[in-house]
């Protein structure tokens, strides 16, 4: 190989002699395997995630079934008398959250998009630091680790809910789950905190210091707006859940008494003086309140840059888009009360919040009327990416309008952990956030592996999907109404709940399917990666930089030139254009016939642009 | 569309190191993760259960040798800038033993709190002192490794007018650990 190399040495990419499988596919630096390395982890999770969702569900929808069949995955936690243990369900529950908030929807939707896209799209050849991000995926890695194997240990995982509060996830003889499974917890969070502060740092450097000459903010694609955006609200929020975590540590490891107040359990008086776990709650949800646009940003992002290249038109109100998501952002983190309605908050600082949570409306509806009137008689190509893209518009309007309703402080007395509140974030964070991974995993999929997905397998995975999720979701706001409160192991023991079986046992039914159409993507994501169609070019026809980048771009990206910017991502059916799209990297020189008068005015500029050092960053 | 499309006035891309840039967005964790915690603070101290004490005196002491250890090494950056071996030298050496004082201090503090009766386990008021000082603490052992750093570096002639970045990263990141104890110092001061 060294002396191949050495004969064609002219032309041969000073970065291929040198890799071997370890330092390609293992410990790389390669921003593009880094995103695939976070991609494939992540969807280990999502399915991992996803079974616990089925077990639970198996216990809600049928509470009656004989469970044996589980015993050899579940041992003891399947009782003798064939049931799911009361514990385990708790520790469902909390590791069905904990691993779809953070390890699918934060790893591995922001860590496989951010990497992949942000030095394609701003045409860098790498991150700011290559090895930091190599570190963040390998602490994410540690992390993983430390989660799985508290799945198996033998007091079970962390079973106080994924947002652990105090004092039950505090004190070890409150629940099994508060033991060992919780420490783990804890350690596996902070290697997480670490991997998404390094992640986020080098994502916010290199979109502030290694664009292409002629990229300014104001012709940066959405995605890599929303990307950016959703990196800073992670540098912000992240420390303050570590805060919370450490103080949490203490009071578990050492004895003091933050969190806990005087406090009884089993009949016995608890050192602990002076705490407040209420102190938890506000610094948890300062954390986790901007968590939930850490999901959901990447995923509006990826939605903007499908629905206006397979609508074949401009993005409707680029820069609203752009006002909306820095609406959103400082918004995300004065709203966090709202989720401690009824922790005994006083009632002024609830309508404060409240207002504040409403405000947030706003910037939202911009967003979905916008990617409406992109759609608006454009020649959409409703390829499986923009059917995703379409499906995330409408669970964030229906997800979206049952907010209005929680975010109201009264009205939230009644709804406040029940079923309505499930449907919600299931809807509007949980399944749009999943919906723009999709939808990024069809669309840049040829860029990823150079070859296509199947279409049909997509069409077909996109309809089951998305039927699917309403038919489990929607349900759930009538039980939620109703009165049901989550996280209970069982509802058998209420009569007035009974009514409601047949709803559940539906909602049962329908989860397991949704769940069964993923296996389809599944086949169709692992075996097009070897035998799928060759990927052309640029199979969308889009005008973004990572398509003028070889098939398999290797790593450095480009072979020659990074290639630069003249204009802005969406420059789709232009009048008088030859084709209906003109890339970035096109001058306006070069397109007398589709200018505009105050285009033509820039074809001066353009020449300055090209007098700035190329900064090659090899 | 047609207004949305203005193209900016070309700039070079923002010409900051990217290195130096990932420390700042460092020392912004940092400060999220202080002010989560004295905001927690304030919120459990309205709350009432709040045990009054007073604080240690070696804090003053313990402010003084940090002030005096940023100047030390802002003396050996400008010895450095200048080319002056020996004065980088010295005022490297002079801000690590200062640095190394300070967490003496610190730790005459805590003795002096649990000669207060106050310990780390108890009432949150007097644990929130040790979590501050503590966390504090492992941030300036950090400091004083990248100082140790620096030190080694400038032993081997690899600090000097035309090589500076390290050395600046060091010292924006000693400034701020400085800036962060005055902080902390004045914060309980003014509510305890």
């Amino acid at each position: 190989m060294a002396s191949t190399a050495t004969l064609h040495g002219a032309d041969v990419h000073e970065h291929e002699h040198k890799d071997n499988f370890i330092t390609k596919y293992v410990f790389t630096t390669d921003h593009k395997t880094i995103a695939k390395q976070f991609l494939i982890t992540g969807i280990f999770w999502a399915i991992i995630g996803g079974l616990m969702s089925l077990i639970f569900r198996l216990q809600l929808g049928f509470p009656d079934m004989q469970l044996d069949w589980l015993r050899p995955f579940l041992g003891k936690w399947i009782t003798d008398a064939g049931k799911l243990d009361p514990e385990f369900y708790l520790a469902l529950v909390t590791m069905h959250g904990t691993i779809m908030v953070f390890f699918v929807l934060t790893a591995g939707l922001s860590g496989t998009f951010a990497n992949f896209l942000i030095p394609l799209q701003i045409g860098a050849r790498d991150m700011a630091s290559g090895f930091m991000n190599m570190l963040s995926y390998w602490f994410f890695f540690v992390s993983s680790v430390i989660m799985f194997v508290s799945l198996f240990i033998e007091t079970g995982p962390a079973s106080g809910g994924w947002v652990v509060y105090p004092p039950l996830s505090a004190l070890p003889q409150a629940v099994s789950g508060s033991g060992l499974g919780m420490t783990l917890w804890l350690v596996s969070m902070t290697f997480f905190i670490a991997s998404t502060l390094l992640g986020g740092i080098n994502y916010i450097a290199t979109v502030i210091n290694l664009r292409t000459r002629g990229m300014s903010f104001s012709k940066l694609p959405l995605t890599i707006w929303a990307l950016f955006l959703t990196a800073v609200i992670g540098l912000l929020s992240f420390p303050v859940l570590f805060a919370a975590a450490l103080l949490l540590v203490f009071d578990r490891s050492f004895g003091t008494s933050f969190y806990l107040s005087e406090i009884y359990i089993a009949g016995e008086a608890l050192p602990n003086i002076g705490g407040s776990p209420v102190l938890y709650q506000h610094l948890f949800w300062f954390l986790g309140h901007p968590e939930v646009y850490i999901v959901l940003l990447p995923a509006l992002g990826i939605t903007s840059e499908i629905i206006a290249t397979q609508s074949r038109k401009p993005i409707f109100g680029y820069k609203a888009m752009i006002i909306s998501m820095l609406g959103i952002a400082v918004l995300s983190f004065v709203v966090w009360a709202h989720h401690m309605f009824v922790s005994g908050l006083n009632p002024f600082l609830g309508s404060v919040f409240m207002l504040l949570t409403l405000v947030i409306a706003v910037p939202s509806a911009v967003k979905v009327f916008n990617y409406l009137t992109t759609l608006w008689k454009g020649n959409i190509i409703f390829t499986p990416a923009m059917l995703f893209s379409i499906g995330l518009v409408s669970f964030f309007i229906s997800g979206g309008l049952t907010g209005i309703f929680l975010g109201n402080a009264a009205i939230d007395i009644q709804l406040h952990d029940t079923y309505f509140v499930v449907a919600h974030f299931h809807l509007v964070m949980g399944s749009a956030s999943f919906f723009g991974l999709m939808a990024g995993v069809y669309h840049w999929f040829p860029k990823m592996f150079g070859r296509m997905m199947d279409e049909k397998l997509g069409y077909i995975h996109f309809w089951l999907t998305f039927v699917g999720v309403y038919l489990v979701f929607f349900p759930m706001h009538y039980i939620g109404i109703a009165g049901f409160p989550r996280r209970y192991y069982s509802f058998t023991s209420f009569d007035a709940f009974n009514i409601f079986a047949d709803l559940n046992t539906f909602v049962s039914i329908a989860a397991i399917a949704t769940f069964g159409a993923q296996l389809i993507f599944l086949f169709n994501f692992f075996y097009s990666m070897y035998r799928g169609r060759l990927a052309p070019a640029n199979p969308w026809n889009s005008n973004t930089l990572e398509w003028t980048t070889p098939r398999n771009p290797g790593h450095g990206n480009w072979e020659g030139e990074i290639p630069t910017v003249y204009r802005w991502p969406y420059d789709y059916s232009k009048p008088g254009a030859r084709e209906d799209f003109i890339p970035q990297h096109i001058p306006y020189s070069a397109t007398p016939e589709s200018n505009l008068p105050h285009e033509n005015e820039k074809i001066e500029e353009e020449k300055e642009i090209e007098k700035l050092p190329v900064d090659d960053q090899h | 569309m047609e207004n949305t499309m203005q193209l900016d006035q070309p700039k070079p891309t923002l010409s900051m190191n990217p290195k130096k840039f990932a420390l700042w967005l460092f020392i912004v964790t940092v400060v999220m993760v202080f002010a989560a915690l004295t905001s927690a603070y304030i919120v459990k101290q309205s709350e009432g259960n709040w045990l009054d004490f007073e604080l240690p005196s070696a804090f003053f002491i313990s402010s003084v040798i940090i002030v005096l250890s940023s100047i030390a090494l802002h003396w050996s950056y400008y010895a450095a800038r200048k080319d002056n071996l020996f004065g980088l030298k010295a005022g490297l050496i002079l801000s690590l033993t200062l640095g190394l004082l300070f967490l003496v201090a610190q730790y005459i503090s805590w003795v002096q709190l649990v000669e207060r009766n106050v310990y780390f386990v108890g009432n949150p008021s007097g644990s929130f002192i040790y979590v501050f000082t503590g966390l504090h603490g492992a941030h300036l052992v950090s400091g004083l490794i990248f100082i140790f750093v620096i030190i080694y570096k400038a032993f081997r002639l690899k600090i000097h007018s035309r090589s500076l970045t390290s050395f600046e990263m060091c010292l924006t990141y000693w400034h701020f650990l400085g800036a962060l104890w005055l902080y902390l110092y004045i914060f309980m001061m003014i509510n305890h």
